[in-house]
């Protein structure tokens, strides 16, 4: 123990840096390395990208239950416009919001604190991949306001509509979705390498691999996912910004290129990242979960094995994107076997969450709210994606509101409904202090019923054969009926319940950083290693260097039938080892 | 169950609906199943006074059958679905009947232009009827169509046949349908294809025997003076 004291001692980045009390506000909060600062600034971006994205769904969902009125805020929205916003709500969701808070974000707080690391391999690398990944949220949200308007080709982007400005009338706007898109990418590459590395190097003395929490597995096992798919969707981007702009044609059938190619490229990486950002929710569950249930992960390894098995099939299930999309359809027989396949890890993993309630001391705390409705909410989601990855079935749901549905009840519990389950468990870690818990219930089912009631409307919608990005219904008699249109109301009347309950979060999100009571050390009472520092909010460094901390056991000692207190910190050194010492 | 919303219309409409059927009825048992469970574990186990926790690794191998048995049973749903799927996928998109009829359809920014063949029945030929978002088919015949487009993506939907097919510039798909029913239905566009995408529907008329083979006699003079133009 003693050795391992020396070496962290040795180690010059210790815990005194926030005895500095010189640091200018520039470099505390915008040029720091510090991987806390860093996932804040990553959080905080997020989150205002997120107040975009969700005006930009306000927008389209009032011009689809409203069309042709004018939207409050906003304004009449053209075809044109209509087209730039879904494309835009899509791409900022998935990669300026889910990515940024739930990779970058949680696995900068997070990786460090957990292992037992003063702070990541690559600290300055880590700054720049913020700086970068900043520099790409500017230039999306610019795109919007250039000539032409923001690019409205669908947020897959596919060719030939995205790569001739003759066809999508957006030259600027298509060109900068390209670029910030692919400085999106870097900014997460530097960012992934950082995760990986410190998760294999940097582990407390001590900790084994399964005593790794599953959240920094999973958000490992992501960040290895998301850095084996990303190069031939940088590849295809870089090709995309050749036919745009320098006249090449690698998605330009009259010059020999095949805009297919762009489909494989882009799913291959698309698939994989519907993981690369379901795993960091899934391991905040998990670790939520247990803490509130005070139990040990029920088959800890089999959910780690699970999310292995499901990122290694994730690479072989991309067609199922493409089933009617001219491909050889014999191939479509291929990947709807490895697509209902996946059905089993990811059936397995829900298994374990749901056996993990068995025998729980279960508490009803905000966070543990948010993530039971991850696990109830997700589960429809998984369950709806059948009809999708099955084939004979896609023929009829594929690009209707079915779909629509089905993957908002996917990425609303990853992106937001996990998010939320994070943010409210490791507010005090972030800032000290405590949130409010009715604020935070009013919140949560100010959210929830609304979710429902916005997205179960579409599933009728698609399967009544509603097919996406249309702005104005009335050009198809079928779908201009009444009961259709009302539906599209209760959707939009639901989601701007929802968008105002957000409101009661930003307050409490706020008041509670500012004012909140002070948080104790451990307040949850959880066993994993970021509650062992010295103070609530731990400075830069996370421990003094003389107290690093090892670990002795797994992470869900809950409940441990040796032990009186009900749970057992993973830095609690064994009674015979402290005899021994 | 998809009927309650659009009809069947076409031949094999009624194979695809009986395996959204069939995957409907599985996943529900296993979503209500799952949720079922779920939520009577919450309401169980809410934390008490006194009361602690389990302890319950999940590594023993009676603990572990409660993975294995629904994960084995899962395997066997999912074969359920597989063979489904594939059957009418077959049947659907890998299979050409003879056909009755051929036409070409064309995707375009923002409408789709129908080559139905004329009175002598065949595609290619002088007496074509060239048509834009109006399509005219007889009922109970093969129709063979190749699908092509000029521009960008475009796809070719006609939810009462629940018949979906990209449309892909530089190459020719092949498809085809049969249908059941008469009247006039949706045609969509389903792959978003620029600012018009959403004023790009078509009129599909299905018509009998007779019926269609008037409008094709009422058509030729007209597409005479087209050509000309």
């Amino acid at each position: 123990m003693a050795e391992h004291a020396a070496e962290h001692a040795l180690d010059d980045h210790g815990g005194g840096h926030d005895d500095h009390h010189d640091v200018s506000f520039f470099h505390k909060y915008l040029w720091s390395t510090d991987h806390k600062m860093i996932a804040k600034q990553y959080m905080f971006t997020g989150m205002g990208m997120a107040v975009i994205g969700a005006f930009m769904a306000y927008v389209f969902r009032m011009q689809l239950a409203f069309p042709g009125s004018e939207v409050p805020g906003f304004g009449a929205v053209s075809p044109g416009t209509y087209n730039a916003l879904v494309t835009n709500h899509g791409t900022i969701m998935i990669f300026w919001v889910a990515m940024p808070v739930l990779i970058a974000g949680f696995g900068n707080l997070l990786i460090p604190l957990m292992v037992g690391a003063d702070d990541m391999v690559f600290p300055r690398l880590n700054r720049l991949s913020y700086q970068i990944f900043l520099v790409s949220a500017v230039v999306i949200i610019y795109s919007l306001f250039v000539q032409g308007g923001g690019f409205g080709g669908a947020w897959t982007a596919y060719p030939p509509l995205s790569a001739k400005a003759e066809y999508n009338l957006t030259p600027q706007g298509a060109s900068l979705w390209v670029i910030a898109v692919g400085l999106e990418f870097v900014a997460f590459l530097m960012g992934g390498i950082n995760f990986i590395t410190t998760a294999m190097n940097s582990r407390a003395p001590g900790m084994k691999a399964f005593d790794v929490p599953i959240v920094i597995w999973f958000l490992v096992i992501a960040s290895i996912l998301f850095m084996a798919s990303v190069g031939p969707l940088i590849a295809g981007a870089v090709m995309l910004l050749f036919d745009q702009n320098l006249g090449t044609g690698f998605f330009d059938p009259n010059q020999g290129g095949d805009p297919v190619l762009w489909q494989h490229l882009f799913w291959f990486f698309g698939h994989p990242e519907v993981y690369v950002v379901l795993l960091p929710a899934m391991g905040i569950t998990a670790d939520v979960m247990c803490v509130f249930a005070r139990k040990k992960m029920f088959a800890q390894k089999i959910v780690i094995y699970t999310a292995i098995a499901t990122g290694v099939l994730s690479f072989f299930v991309w067609a199922h994107h493409q089933f009617i999309s001219g491909i050889d359809p014999r191939m479509a027989n291929v990947f709807t076997v490895t697509t209902v396949l996946i059905s089993i890890p990811i059936a397995e993993m829900c298994f374990v969450y749901i056996a993990t309630l068995y025998g729980g001391s279960i508490r009803l705390t905000t966070p543990m709210l948010w993530a039971l409705a991850f696990v109830a909410e997700f589960l429809i989601g998984g369950v709806t994606g059948i009809f999708l990855g099955a084939s004979g079935t896609d023929i009829y749901f594929h690009d209707t509101y079915f779909v629509l549905a089905h993957f908002h009840y996917t990425f609303f519990p990853i992106a937001i409904i996990g998010t939320l389950a994070g943010i409210t468990y490791w507010f005090p870690k972030m800032f000290g202090r405590m949130m409010d818990e009715t604020l935070g219930k009013i919140h949560f089912w100010g959210t929830i019923i609304p979710f429902n009631m916005t997205f179960i409307p579409l599933f009728f919608l698609g399967a009544a054969g509603q097919h996406r990005r249309i702005y104005d219904y009335s050009n198809f008699p079928e779908l201009a009926v009444p009961w259709m249109q009302n539906l599209r109301i209760l959707a939009t009347v639901s989601l701007i319940v929802m968008l105002v309950f957000q409101v009661v979060f930003l307050f409490n999100f706020i008041k509670s950083a500012l004012s909140g009571p002070k948080a104790s050390k451990n307040p949850w009472q959880a066993t994993t290693l970021e509650w062992t520092t010295a103070t609530a909010e731990p400075g830069h460094g996370n421990w003094p260097p003389d107290a690093m901390p090892n670990c002795y056991r797994g992470p869900y000692e809950y409940a441990n039938p040796g032990r009186e207190d009900d749970f057992w910190p993973q830095d609690e050194p064994p009674a015979d080892t402290e005899e021994q010492a | 169950m998809i009927e309650q919303f659009v009809e069947a219309g076409s031949t094999y409409a009624r194979n695809i609906d009986n395996v959204i059927l069939l995957i409907g009825v599985l996943v529900g048992f296993w979503w209500a199943l799952s949720t079922g469970v779920f939520f009577g574990l919450i309401l169980k186990y809410r934390a008490k006074p006194g009361v602690r926790a389990k302890y319950v690794p999940g590594t023993s191998k009676v603990e572990k059958k409660f993975i294995n048995i629904p994960h084995g049973l899962v395997l066997v749903c999912d074969v359920l679905v597989i063979i489904a799927a594939v059957q009418v996928w077959v049947h659907v998109k890998q299979t050409l009947p003879e056909p009755d009829y051929e036409i070409r359809i064309i995707g375009q920014q923002w409408a789709w232009t129908f080559q139905h063949p004329g009175a002598d029945g065949e595609l290619d030929t002088d007496d074509d009827i060239r048509l834009v978002d109006e399509l005219h088919i007889e009922v109970d015949k093969n129709y063979v169509f190749h699908l092509e487009a000029t521009d960008v993506m475009h796809s070719f939907s006609v939810p009462i046949f629940r018949l979906k097919q990209d449309a892909i510039p530089g190459r020719t798909i092949t498809g085809w349908f049969n249908a059941t029913i008469t009247g006039e239905y949706d045609i969509q566009c389903a792959e978003m294809c620029g600012i018009g995408h959403g004023v790009m529907g078509a009129r599909i008329h299905i018509e009998r025997g007779e019926q269609h083979a008037a409008w094709v006699a009422d058509q030729t003079p007209t597409v005479a003076t087209v050509d000309a133009q």
